[in-house]
């Protein structure tokens, strides 16, 4: 029998205060930013103030009490970071409903946030294991099959703003391939965890690179062909572009091997090259991100770069210190509410804004991979990664785009951009990642020592 | 797995640094660009923001913002004289802005840096930026007094009222004219469309006849070759005899000078005083060709014409007697013809200087800058332009168009018990076409307080248009508006 050693053994803690107040913190910040705005707009503290504010807050402290019950030992900073991009968010769409911008509804958003706060919660309620998804590895995969297909349905599917890309069922419209990414990360991580050692020692050598035998890669390489042809079917380039970079990393992660990376690459800018001989909208989207200042480019009535100058023409105003929440014009910008409301952010938050934003999604991304990094098994660490980087590689693209760093494809802002379906998908992703970080913190098993001969077990 | 893992959140955080970096390069390196960019239509929406400060001229106000409520285009312009000091104010257009509104911009919508101070207090006390405003010079009365007097028959043309001892521009009318309100709109479309029909009008409404357009001087030119005349030899004076034959013959060509309407000048030989009272051609034309053309210019020259461009701080295009080229040319540009070219404010300079007795003041329009609470930015400081020419000589001028009043041509601008001194010109324009008619005139002459130039534009007056008849009346009602009585 060994004596307990003296050193006190480092636990992770639950910190369940510590989340409490930040929580608190999050939501007061967004209750700031919401009296700003009345006082800007109207000179007086927005009249709904005290509604919303109580109605975030009652949500928050929910999902609180939830987490606390039901993953006391999940990372702690994972909720308040997503309520305060989830309140940015609200209080971005609020303003530019404020100023009579068509579309924007605070109200629907805060609904959908609150379905997405329910989801999340009965993600964490109902999965108390998630390696009960390992199982259902190949449902995943048909689901997101299924699910992306879908609105080339007749009947159901809907078409808008050129994009095949809706479900309209009962008079709502839906998005699914929100959820066709969270079932195809399932899906990838458990088929690339049962293949992975086939995946990275099985195959030939061809010039440097290790390919692997077809029959261990097909399902994989079909679902994921599939999934590319049908989103540029559809128009719906953002989204083949994360399915891809996801798929991608998720190998790599998978096999350790840096050539799927390289290939990846390839593919992609062969991909990239031919999608712009054939298609002349991806061909247009080149030229804007080449020269979006020209003034052809600019008044070209189908794929200008109007849209995306004016972001640009909404950051320049912004400058450093922006111009503070209502003060701006940021519904200059066509679509502030969905794919640019990155840019109405930078208007009237201002370079210093903007930076907080990115930081917190970095933050929110960096807890995700310690999850990654400290969860105990494969399966775990696989799908945790690949959500964090689906997250992190989604903030990339449509960022990116709007800022004219790569060329704009199109794509939500997560937890920011209005709209039910990609509010839903994150917050389930988010609850994943929480039940992920409770198991993976959770201390192990301790042997209770002197005891006779029968060990305990305690949780 | 743990290799591979944090490799990939190396690359999560090299794609959020490259997120940074592009986000700091748009918001601080290329912000003032995208801001200036014409297709920024914040530009647009930013002009109705600020409060913009108020245009006054003593207790008048000319231009003022007013607060509509409306959160898209709060601050809106007015202009509640509208016409009469249009010239003078401009407009403030969606896009653009002319004038005063253009020149005094900065201070006008609170940007400058003379109104940091301001600014930051404002930002202390959470007050809201309020332009600066601007009291110019004008003397609503005269200012008032010649447009209607010019106004009311229909006739075109421009004045200019100075004060001799300091430069401040009293009057600047200009007519016709438009009204700004029309052009002041936020609404771009009304705007353009009003813009289009002003600036497509025959008679150029837009055009500030004062300070932008240039006209042959006729014979109110002559007091500059009077003045080159007197400052050359001491000896001159109003007694001084002149020839002044009927007709001047041009060396070098077949044509020569007459006089006006090819009148005799007396008995051929008459003294300098007597040829400026009946505006003899010849005795002036020969004059220029004895002292040259450099002695003409030169005096021109000290008198601002041809001299560096003059901001008031409205821009003043250039006036000139034109290029150096033969005898004919030079007798033709000493009686103001030829390719010899004034703005009415350079007439109203020269008028000034001879009544200042020489001295020729910088003309103004601003007279005090101070923000919202009243706080002086700016108050103008009058400067010397030039010496025109001696104090001796001035008198001696000032004597001769005085006698042009009281005894010769200008009658019709004698004003009981104030001496005025004035100069008429009726200039000749293309053949066939009529006159313009000039006069410029300064009063009191012992103590000037205005000094004033007219011009009445060429067909609007009649065939028979003078500066005696048509331009003298007009310019002594501005005097006296000036002088209160």
């Amino acid at each position: 029998m060994s004596t307990p050693s003296a050193e006190p053994v480092l636990l992770p803690a639950k910190r369940r205060v510590a989340q409490l107040a930040m929580l608190a913190f999050a939501v007061a910040i967004v209750m700031l930013a919401y009296a700003n705005v009345g006082l800007a707009i109207d000179n007086q503290i927005p009249a709904g103030m005290l509604t919303y504010g109580l109605g975030l807050g009652g949500l928050m402290l929910a999902a609180y009490l939830v987490l606390a019950k039901f993953a006391p030992w999940a990372d702690p900073l994972i909720l308040p970071l997503v309520t305060l991009v989830n309140g940015i968010g609200l209080v971005m769409i609020y303003r530019l409903e404020a100023s009579g911008m068509p579309g924007a509804s605070a109200t629907t958003q805060l609904l959908w946030t609150a379905v997405g706060v329910v989801m999340f919660s009965a993600t964490l309620i109902v999965l108390r294991d998630h390696r009960a998804l390992q199982r259902l590895t190949y449902t995943m995969g048909a689901i997101g099959l299924v699910l992306l297909v879908s609105p080339l349905l007749p009947f159901i599917g809907h078409s808008e703003n050129g994009a095949n890309i809706w479900l309209k069922i009962a008079g709502f419209t839906f998005q699914p391939a929100e959820f066709t990414k969270l079932a195809l990360v399932i899906f990838f991580a458990g088929y690339l965890v049962a293949k992975r050692d086939v995946l990275a020692l099985a195959g030939r050598r061809l010039l440097f690179i290790d390919l692997p035998r077809a029959r261990d890669l097909g399902p994989v390489l079909i679902t994921w062909g599939l999934s590319l042809g049908v989103l540029i079917l559809q128009k719906d380039l953002g989204s083949s572009l994360l399915i891809f970079g996801t798929f991608i990393a998720m190998l790599y992660i998978a096999t350790q091997r840096t050539s799927w990376v390289l290939i990846g690459i390839l593919l992609f800018v062969g991909g990239a090259v031919l999608a712009g001989l054939l298609f002349d909208h991806v061909a247009a989207r080149f030229e804007v991100f080449l020269d979006p200042e020209n003034p052809a480019l600019y008044d070209r009535e189908f794929g200008g770069s109007y849209q995306l100058m004016q972001g640009l023409f909404a950051m320049g105003q912004g400058g450093v210190l922006g111009t503070g929440l209502g003060q701006g014009h940021p519904d200059e910008i066509p679509l502030a509410f969905s794919d640019f409301i990155f840019t109405a952010a930078g208007e009237e938050l201002g370079l210093t804004g903007l930076m907080a934003l990115l930081m917190v999604y970095a933050l929110l991304v960096e807890r995700g991979l310690r999850t990654s990094i400290a969860a105990r098994e494969p399966f775990s660490k696989l799908l945790a990664g690949g959500l964090s980087f689906i997250l992190a590689w989604q903030v990339f693209i449509i960022v990116g785009g709007v800022t004219n760093l790569i060329p704009l494809t199109g794509l939500v802002t997560p937890f920011m951009s209005q709209g039910g379906s990609a509010l839903l998908a994150n917050w389930i992703l988010i609850a994943l990642l929480v039940r992920m970080s409770d198991t993976a913190r959770k201390p192990p098993p301790q042997a209770i020592q002197d005891e006779g001969m029968t060990q305990v077990f305690q949780r | 797995m743990n290799g591979p893992l944090k490799r990939a959140a190396l690359a999560c955080l090299l794609m959020f640094g490259l997120l940074m970096i592009n986000v700091n390069y748009l918001q601080a390196v290329r912000a003032e660009d995208l801001r200036d960019d014409s297709r920024n239509t914040r530009n647009f929406y930013a002009r109705y923001e600020v409060e913009r400060g108020r245009i006054t001229a003593g207790d008048k106000v000319l231009a003022e913002s007013f607060d509509t409520g409306d959160s898209e285009f709060r601050f809106q312009r007015r202009y509640p004289e509208d016409k009469v000091y249009a010239p003078i104010t401009g407009f403030f257009a969606p896009e653009s802005e002319r004038d005063m509104e253009r020149a005094e911009n900065s201070l006008l919508d609170g940007s400058s840096a003379d109104l940091l101070i301001r600014r930051s207090i404002d930002l202390f006390t959470a007050k809201q930026t309020k332009g600066a405003n601007v009291d110019l010079t004008i003397n609503p009365r005269a200012q008032e007094a010649a447009y209607k007097a010019l106004g009311e028959s229909g006739k075109k043309g421009a004045l200019v009222a100075i004060e001799p001892k300091t430069g401040a521009i009293l009057a600047m009318v200009s007519i016709p004219t438009y009204d700004p309100n029309l052009l002041s709109k936020p609404n771009k479309d009304d705007v353009n469309k009003a813009y289009k029909k002003l600036d497509e009008d025959e008679d150029k409404p837009l055009v500030n006849r004062a300070i932008e357009r240039t006209y042959p001087p006729g014979s109110t030119f002559k007091v500059v070759t009077t003045a080159a005349y007197l400052e050359s030899d001491d000896t001159v004076g109003p007694e001084t005899q002149v020839d002044a034959p009927q007709r001047l013959d041009l060396p070098g060509t077949t044509a020569d000078l007459p006089n006006y309407g090819g009148a005799a000048c007396g008995a051929g030989r008459v003294t300098l005083s007597f040829a400026l009272e009946k505006s003899c051609n010849t005795p002036f034309g020969k004059i220029a060709m004895d002292l040259g053309y450099d002695a003409l210019s030169e005096q021109a020259l000290k008198f601002g014409i041809g001299g560096d461009p003059i901001e008031i701080p409205l821009p003043v295009v250039g006036s000139g007697i034109g290029p150096e080229e033969d005898q004919a040319a030079l007798a033709q540009a000493s009686i103001g013809q030829r390719s010899n070219q004034m703005t009415p404010l350079q007439m109203a300079m020269i008028a000034a200087g001879i009544a200042n007795n020489g001295v020729v003041m910088k003309p103004y329009l601003v007279n005090r800058i101070a923000d919202a609470e009243g706080g002086e930015v700016e108050r103008a400081d009058p400067d010397e332009l030039s010496t025109a020419m001696s104090e001796d000589s001035a008198r001696k001028l000032q004597e001769m168009m005085v006698n042009v009043v009281n005894k010769g041509t200008a009658s019709a601008a004698q004003i009981p018990g104030v001496t005025v001194g004035g100069k008429t010109g009726t200039a000749e324009t293309a053949e066939g076409r009529d006159p313009h008619a000039w006069f410029i005139s300064f009063a009191p002459a012992e103590d000037p307080k205005v000094a004033v130039a007219l011009i009445v534009e060429s067909g609007s007056a009649g065939s028979d248009a003078s500066g005696g008849q048509t331009a003298a009346p007009i310019a002594k009602s501005v005097m006296e508006a000036v002088l209160g009585r």
